[in-house]
């Protein structure tokens, strides 16, 4: 399911003395079946226009289409609903939301809202919590006996158990340790192929970008200033320094070597294409495979 | 969401009102509330209004502040002067009569009064609120309740409780809005249905918050520990307050306000 | 050098555990003065509590903690927790002040500082973290970097000797964690400021002089940043990030390269590879 933004404005509180325009002159899509990556730096409007990607926010100005769907200014809020069930929304630190007695009933809460059976609901949340990797012991505990890692993963079954088409993830690693950053991210990656969902990453990781994304939205002030393939994205080291935005750690590592002399043809992101590009260049009696003394 | 509100908002400015002592802004407020009953002819209602509308002008905050004040009131007062009209005590031309209820001149008039009362009443008070930040109005408060330690009172717990609640009111309205958010992504409909379906569309967001709030008092209750906080006594201050010369002149001027209203008063 | 921090068998569990469960089990260690040691494990390892028992936030079950030279009690605790600074994760949860100047303020009120000085010192504190022109900002409108920044202040002000950091820079973004990663690395430079600081980041565990490996309540490593970092891909199960060096050696690896088995910095990892290229 695509969703397109035509010329978005957003004020929050328009009309009144306390009115700030946080989107202005949105033009962007998010293709269907892509990971899009959404990135800028704290203040720059994300959260904002994520929260037109399920008409949680609808646009002072300009229209945004959510599949089918077209969000304008004079939408009436009523019938939104049917729309949020295709836009799962996983918030950051989406561990807060969790609030029924069990396991089971949290991840089926979603569902019955829209108007699936229990019986059904609370089968699915059996189903989704083997999807987040949790063992299925835990569906009758209480959410809040859970440790802070297995309560975000009940969290994203809960947002899963609606079938959305589309999964939009704000900071979804923020807090966790390395190994629940890595276990966290491959799981969506597998997500995506298993249920064919189209992917909204906001994130300040930029190795997550280069490493999962294939499309990348930079906005800076309420404004989209650039969009392209990570590629696209990082070739440009001093433009994204001055847009207050990191490079992914082996751009940052290829500058070094570049400042020394060695060149690529094309711009490393991920340390196996910066791996590959540096095996063609090695001297030949450096493949062996080997640690040396080992 | 609630930015809609006016009443207990603070606009930052520069006038006269805002570098007042808070404990004059306070007790002068609540010492108005009182003298309004003073009042129960016209002129002393028109000095009333000058004397207000020349201290809103003083503190130099824009008109549609006070007038959205008393907007989300307007019922409430209206339902007040409309039963005061209809039911009060009788007097002077009748124009109307059926059953218990009379509509008479004195009746009227008394309607009125009691709309300008509520009136002065809601433009004082967010008066005080919109030039005082609240930090400052619980540190007056803090003053104020000062003889009660003769009684064993906990002033100064009572005042760190009440700076670090208005610290946190900011922080629970984002997480309220957090959760919100989240649990209408989940499907949760706020605001709409019959008075039931209200009812159980707010468990879903009050259990996250109380659960959040108690982690938050928690931390912040180690962090206070830490940084060696062991309850109100040997504490020294950061923040005083101090009464200058304007605090005195404004209390003049409020002197001879009741001097003027008892004078003119029928 | 004179040891600060002194552990001998440290034993601690929650309330609500059992009599055979331990959260923490036989811990010993010591911190020289002036040292900075970064304490490292995964989530839930007990890295954080271990922190809170130096300075009696939490009692542990047995074992003996002496903090320049005193013993923790009950009678010294509070001496205790006046030598000792502590900066914890959620930057909301430990802004105590309704401004910032009041935040900073808030140890010094506790102490009885008499206000004049106080006035200097919070002054200072806030040049030092780069926050003065916040001083009468409202918590609500700083960003997460920032109020870390201010906690910091509220250190300085409070003049610790030993700075505790419980996953400080966990919650901010990249740009707020490198500012107050920098404030850290000036507060440690302009004195001799002992720092303990609990954390994932590669940067944070880098800046230490040595690094403790906590897995399972019990120290498991300890070693210099060098030493521990040779471990690679082996750190993310430490609950360490991988330096980028390891990252890298370790594609290389895939690839059929062999990498050398010592650690390398950033720097030594580039010298290495243009040396191999450039003399082909």
């Amino acid at each position: 399911m695509a969703i397109d933004f035509k010329q978005v404005d957003f004020t929050y509180q328009p009309g009144t003395p306390f009115a700030t325009q946080a989107l202005t002159d949105i033009n962007v899509t998010i293709p269907d079946g892509s990971y899009t990556a959404l990135i800028g730096h704290t203040g720059s409007g994300k959260s904002t226009l994520l929260q037109h990607l399920n008409a949680l926010l609808k646009p002072t100005a300009g229209t945004v289409t959510i599949g089918d769907r077209v969000i304008t200014p004079e939408t009436s809020n009523k019938d939104l609903k049917a729309l949020r069930r295709h836009v799962g929304i996983v918030f950051q630190f989406p561990e807060s939301q969790l609030f029924e007695e069990t396991v089971e009933k949290d991840i089926a809460f979603g569902p019955q809202n829209f108007g699936v059976s229990e019986a059904d609901a609370l089968k699915t949340a059996a189903e989704m919590l083997d999807l987040v990797g949790l063992d299925r012991d835990l569906l009758q505990r209480s959410p809040f006996d859970l440790s802070g890692g297995q309560m975000r993963r009940v969290a994203i079954a809960g947002v899963l158990a609606m079938a959305p088409q589309v999964l939009v993830l704000d900071e979804p690693t923020a807090g966790l340790d390395p190994q629940g950053r890595l276990d966290m991210m491959e799981m969506f990656a597998n997500l995506r192929y298993e249920r064919h969902l189209t992917v909204v990453l906001v994130t300040h990781q930029m190795d997550d970008v280069a490493n999962y994304a294939d499309n990348v939205i930079v906005m800076d002030h309420g404004k989209v200033v650039k969009t392209g393939t990570p590629q696209d994205i990082f070739k440009d080291p001093d433009w994204l320094v001055a847009h207050h935005l990191g490079l992914p750690k082996t751009t940052a590592f290829a500058q070094q070597l570049m400042a020394r002399g060695i060149q690529f043809d094309q711009m490393p992101l991920t340390e196996d294409q910066l791996a590959q590009a540096l095996v063609q260049q090695l001297p030949v009696q450096q493949l062996g495979g080997a640690t040396d003394d080992e | 969401m609630m930015n809609k509100l006016i009443f207990g908002r603070f606009i930052p400015g520069d006038s006269v009102i805002h570098h007042m002592d808070p404990r004059a802004k306070l007790l002068l407020s609540f010492y108005f509330i009182g003298i309004i009953f003073i009042a129960n002819n016209w002129p002393t209602y028109v000095l009333l209004f000058v004397f207000t509308l020349l201290a809103i002008k003083l503190s130099g905050v824009k008109w549609s502040f006070f007038i959205n004040g008393v907007k989300p009131l307007i019922w409430l007062i209206l339902f007040t002067v409309i039963l005061q009209v209809l039911f009060s005590a009788s007097g002077g031309h009748v124009y109307f009569h059926w059953g218990i209820i009379t509509i008479s001149q004195l009746g009227l008039i008394n309607g009125v009064y009691i709309f300008c009362r509520f009136v002065l009443i809601i433009f004082m008070s967010t008066l005080l609120t919109l030039t005082t930040p609240p930090l400052e109005l619980s540190d007056a408060i803090e003053y104020i309740l000062m003889p009660l330690k003769v009684v064993h009172f906990p002033v100064y717990e009572v005042a760190l409780m009440l700076s670090i609640a208005l610290r946190f009111v900011p922080t629970l309205m984002d997480e309220t809005e957090k959760i919100m958010n989240a649990q209408r992504a989940r499907g949760v409909d706020f605001g709409e249905g019959n008075i039931f379906q209200q009812m159980r569309a707010v468990v879903p967001l009050l259990i996250p918050l109380f659960v959040s709030s108690f982690n938050r008092a928690e931390d912040l209750a180690t962090a206070m520990e830490a940084r060696g906080y062991q309850g109100g006594e040997g504490r020294s201050k950061f923040r005083i307050l101090k009464w200058q010369a304007r605090d005195t002149w404004a209390t003049l001027a409020f002197a001879v306000l009741t001097a003027a209203l008892i004078f003119l008063r029928a | 050098m004179s040891q600060i921090i002194n552990v001998e068998h440290l034993n601690y569990r929650y309330p609500q555990q059992s009599e055979s469960e331990l959260t923490l089990h036989d811990v010993s260690f010591s911190v020289t003065a002036g040292e900075w040691v970064a304490i490292v494990g995964h989530n839930g390892s007990g890295k954080s509590t271990l922190a809170k028992n130096l300075n009696g936030l939490l009692a542990p079950v047995s074992g003996k903690i002496t903090v320049d030279g005193q013993v923790l009690t009950e009678d010294t605790v509070w001496d205790i927790r006046r030598k000792i600074g502590m900066v914890f994760q959620n930057p909301d949860n430990q802004f105590v002040g309704a401004t910032v100047a009041d935040d900073v303020a808030f140890s010094l009120e506790n102490q009885g500082v008499p206000r004049d000085e106080m006035l200097k010192r919070v002054a200072d504190a806030l040049a030092q973290v780069n926050m003065s022109a916040f001083a009468t900002r409202e918590p609500a409108r700083l960003s997460g970097g920032q109020k870390q920044r201010v906690a910091l202040a509220g250190m300085i002000a409070a003049r610790p000797k030993i700075l505790i950091l419980d996953e400080s820079t966990s919650m901010l973004d990249p740009e707020g964690r490198a500012d107050v990663l920098a404030t850290i690395r000036q507060m440690k430079a302009d004195s001799d400021l002992t720092v303990l600081s609990i954390t994932h980041d590669i940067d944070e565990a880098a800046s230490a002089n040595r690094v403790l490996v906590v897995n399972d309540g019990e120290l498991v490593e300890e070693g210099t940043p060098a030493e521990i970092f040779q471990h690679g891909p082996a750190l993310i199960k430490m609950g360490l990030d991988m330096p980028y060096p390891e990252r890298l050696k370790a594609a290389l690896k895939r690839q059929g390269v062999t990498v050398p088995a010592t650690y390398l910095t950033e720097k030594g990892m580039a010298d290495w590879l243009w040396q191999l290229i450039s003399n082909k």
